[in-house]
């Protein structure tokens, strides 16, 4: 059976940073993953990885069975992995609904010629892209929708930065959706209405979901598996109730007790 | 709307007006030390020969005057807090201006007294017995200081109360001076126009000839300014009126059913016939003057393309003009240096595209791999490097070297010859091709390569995240600007007949990259306002604009203004409309809704609503 998305044995070296250790991960078609870990831990290096930000030292990125390293970001991206920013980067004096529009680049193609002649063709994909565009952006409800599609993004509130990077990831049609802590920095009320939706993502979108995310609540209630990485390795996977029971990632998120720590010394 | 009134007022008191003397010192000193360069440099005795006004107000005061009204309107300014209410001014404010003014003014006196008693003319040239003269009204140190000081206090007054008066009594206390100022710089433009037109009758009323406005003319522009401004601002509250009382106004109809697409259309096309009918009713300078705007204009078009809608600063810009100048010169004169076919010009045009396609390509593929600073500093070298490359002895076979390449005919069309000896003509042929410009940049901005340039201008490495070939995307930008810029050295190359390396320096590109910053990055009625105002008042790099003894203060008044809107005003004079848009309300009132619906959905008292963000 192959996997969506297969890491195998992946380093990555920061001069004398080890950032990533014979890191060893998969996803399968459907599945959403959450990958926690205490600050520093790799988590967003990652996904720079996946995503051809960052060049691995060694080993392999495998999507659909096929190598991925050396490919650009953006021809992975029209490959079908799309991504969030853990610190929300979206074009902000570019209007909401062009910021969806703008991510949907490698799924279409008229060049500069048809847009100077206003082809038949071209217009047609503009509408087309428009249409998707907002279908994307309705997906959140009355929140990015209406008299929105033409704000600048700089003026949306926090939460809805979010929403819209998540959207703009959405516009890429993506097979694989790697979300960068979607939830940070929301109010309670906010993150559970967040939460529900990264499930409807897979229900009606059919995204498979790798998650970064710090609020426990959120994990819980959307992952299938949950990997834990601490120090660029794995310290630990399984379901939500298996790996919060564990010692090693206990450890890793609270430190050793104190009579540990000197049988240490 | 009203929701947000109760707020305001409910709202902590502002700290009541105090006097800092500290604040009083530092802005007055500030406003001195203005003044003191300003007469170091040497301008106002330089522009002291033509009057603003008639034997009232000289240019050369002019240059000095404005400063304590611009002090006194900034000690006058508040910085308003957040969730602090907007302090009421009043008289403090108008002490405070005249305090900053007055100690402007005085510093101006010791500048005259300093100027009788010192002789330092060595480093500084301007430091000279007629700059005294000018300070002193030649009569003497006491009356410099009692004068300067009287005028620095009234004037810090005057700026400071400017700041007190509700807006619209501010616009009619300043239309009417921003009027005179226009009218008088603009003489030479008016009084063509006002002749060509047989109104002449007009010109002499307002005009002394070459002597500015008359007293009388003056009075009358106060009167019209201040009429129109007062007309605006009661036309405005008489609508917001009857809006508010659901009345119709008479009218009012008629305009709503012209929808506001309709509207800016009418204005558009208004615009454009005016560009095309007014150069008909002027004289030769005025023409040669706006067929060098007109080469700008375009020229800021490609610029915009490169840097207002793609991000990427190029500082080399100038190259593809050369390109497309060289090309042309080439092509079509019978003098080129090595043997070529001398072909008519629109026929050369087409090389001249494709050729300027290739430079871009080729210049570009190396540069566009850099980012920020770099790609910077790179495109200033490869914009030198064209320009020493057909200034060079190697190249002289081909491209005359310093000596360049004469005798380039000027544009065929049908039986008659557009050449530089009329520059009418060529001014609509470089607008004919600022409307290509205007449309292919208008096309290209609303698609899907506009928005990549958007979106890498916004951030490269999201864009490139985001799946859009960032390589490609400003590859294609700049052949863009570079084959815009081409045609305009096209037609520059057949208005002058000649083509010489010197035309051809680094300072085009400073200048209109400031052109462009200045009018409005990526909007393209900014840039071309832009362009216009700042080549056909102050010049080109070497064309003079309407203020011609200015020429020599010309890259100090660029310099400054290039300083001052990076920090005032990044957006430039014309922003992009998404950009400045208010939108405060609209925020306010969707979340009112939103948490209406979570209550509504719900019935948990414990909905937090949103904070919504403010604009930067």
């Amino acid at each position: 059976m192959s996997h969506v998305l297969e890491i195998k044995d992946l380093n990555v070296v920061f001069g004398g940073l080890h950032a990533m250790k014979d890191l060893n991960f998969h996803v399968d078609e459907g599945e959403i993953v959450s990958v926690i870990g205490p600050n520093g831990a790799g988590k967003t290096t990652f996904f720079n990885t996946i995503t051809g930000l960052v060049k691995p030292t060694s080993g392999d990125v495998l999507y659909e069975g096929h190598s991925i390293l050396g490919l650009d970001p953006n021809q992975v991206t029209a490959l079908g992995i799309a991504r969030t920013f853990q610190n929300v980067r979206l074009f902000a004096n570019m209007t909401v609904v062009e910021n969806v529009m703008v991510a949907q680049h490698c799924r279409t193609k008229q060049g500069a010629l048809s847009a100077l002649l206003n082809t038949k063709a071209f217009k047609q994909e503009e509408r087309e892209i428009r249409e998707y565009g907002e279908k994307v952006l309705g997906f959140f409800g009355s929140r990015l929708v209406g008299y929105r599609f033409d704000q600048p993004a700089f003026v949306l509130s926090y939460a809805n930065r979010r929403r819209l990077e998540i959207a703009r990831a959405m516009a890429t049609k993506p097979k694989l959706l790697l979300l960068d802590e979607p939830v940070a920095g929301m109010n309670p009320k906010e993150s559970a209405e967040l939460t529900a939706l990264i499930g409807r993502l897979r229900s009606e979108w059919g995204f498979t979901i790798v998650m970064i995310e710090h609020d426990m609540s959120v994990v819980r209630d959307v992952s299938d598996r949950v990997v834990v990485l601490d120090h660029g390795e794995t310290i630990a996977q399984g379901d939500f109730d298996e790996v919060s029971n564990d010692p090693g990632v206990i450890e890793a998120y609270l430190g050793r007790p104190l009579e540990n720590a000197e049988d240490k010394t | 709307m009203s929701e947000l009134m109760n707020d305001s007022s409910s709202l902590p008191a502002p700290p009541p007006w105090s006097f800092d003397p500290r604040r009083l010192g530092r802005l007055g000193g500030l406003a001195g030390l203005t003044m003191a360069f300003i007469c170091l440099i040497g301008m106002p005795v330089k522009i002291d020969t033509v009057p603003l006004i008639e034997r009232v107000l000289s240019r050369g005061y002019t240059s000095l005057v404005w400063v304590p009204v611009v002090f006194g309107f900034i000690v006058a300014s508040q910085v308003v807090l957040e969730g602090m209410q907007a302090r009421k001014r009043g008289l403090g404010d108008i002490i405070d201006g005249t305090v900053v003014g007055g100690i402007g003014g005085f510093l101006v006196g010791l500048l005259a007294w300093l100027i009788n008693n010192y002789d330092i003319r060595d480093p500084l040239i301007n430091w000279s017995p007629a700059l005294y003269d000018f300070l002193s009204f030649s009569k003497g140190t006491g009356f410099a200081f009692f004068i300067w000081t009287a005028l620095g206090l009234g004037l810090g007054a005057v700026g400071a109360g400017l700041q007190v008066l509700p807006t619209a009594y501010r616009r009619i206390a300043t239309w009417p001076a921003i009027a005179i100022v226009s009218v008088s710089v603009l003489e030479a433009a008016f009084s063509d126009l006002l002749e060509n037109l047989k109104l002449e009758f007009v010109a002499d009323a307002i005009y002394a000839k070459q002597r500015g406005v008359t007293v009388k003319g003056a009075i009358i522009l106060a009167v019209l300014a201040a009429i129109v401004a007062f007309g605006r601002d009661r036309v405005k509250t008489v609508v917001a009126s009857a809006n508010a009382n659901g009345t119709v106004l008479p009218g009012a109809a008629l305009l709503n059913n012209v929808a506001a697409s309709t509207r800016k259309k009418i204005s558009t096309t208004l615009g454009v016939v005016a560009i095309f009918v007014v150069p008909l009713f002027l004289g030769r300078i005025m023409h040669e003057l706006l067929a060098n705007v007109g080469l700008f204009i375009l020229l800021a078009l490609g610029l915009n393309v490169v840097v207002g809608l793609a991000g990427i600063l190029d500082l080399g810009y100038v190259a593809f003009f050369a390109v497309g100048g060289y090309t042309t010169a080439v092509l079509t004169s019978p003098f080129a240096p090595w043997w070529t076919p001398e072909l008519p010009w629109f026929v050369s045009l087409i090389f001249v595209m494709i050729v300027a396609a290739l430079v871009g390509l080729i210049i570009g593929a190396p540069v566009i791999r850099m980012r920020g600073d770099y790609l910077a500093i790179v495109t200033l070298g490869f914009g030198e490097i064209i320009r020493l490359l057909f200034l060079s002895d190697w190249l002289s076979p081909y491209f005359g070297g310093a000596q360049g390449i004469t005798n380039i005919p000027g544009v065929e069309i049908g039986v008659t010859t557009i050449k530089g000896t009329d520059p009418r003509a060529v001014f609509y042929l470089v607008m004919v091709f600022c409307i290509v410009a205007i449309y292919a940049s208008w096309r290209l901005e609303n698609s899907r390569l506009g928005r990549a340039w958007m979106a890498i201008r916004e951030d490269e490495s999201v864009a490139e995240a985001m799946g859009i070939n960032t390589v490609n995307a400003k590859l294609a930008a700049f052949v863009t600007g570079a084959v815009l810029a081409s045609f305009s050295g096209a037609i520059f190359a057949a208005k002058a007949g000649s083509i010489f390396p010197g035309s051809f320096k680094i300072l085009v590109s400073v200048i209109l990259l400031v052109v462009v910053i200045v009018g409005g990055m990526g909007r393209i009625a900014g840039v071309m306002v832009g362009a216009a105002v700042l080549i056909g008042v102050l010049g080109g790099p070497s064309q003079p604009g309407l203020l011609q003894e200015f020429g020599e203060y010309k890259l100090l008044v660029y310099g400054v203004l290039l300083v001052l809107m990076m920090l005032k005003r990044p957006e430039g004079l014309l922003p992009n409309v998404r950009r400045s848009r208010e939108l405060h309300g609209d925020e306010l009132t969707q979340d009112v809704w939103i948490k209406a619906q979570i209550e509504m959905d719900e019935e948990d008292n414990s909905a937090t609503t949103e904070g919504e963000v403010a604009p930067a």
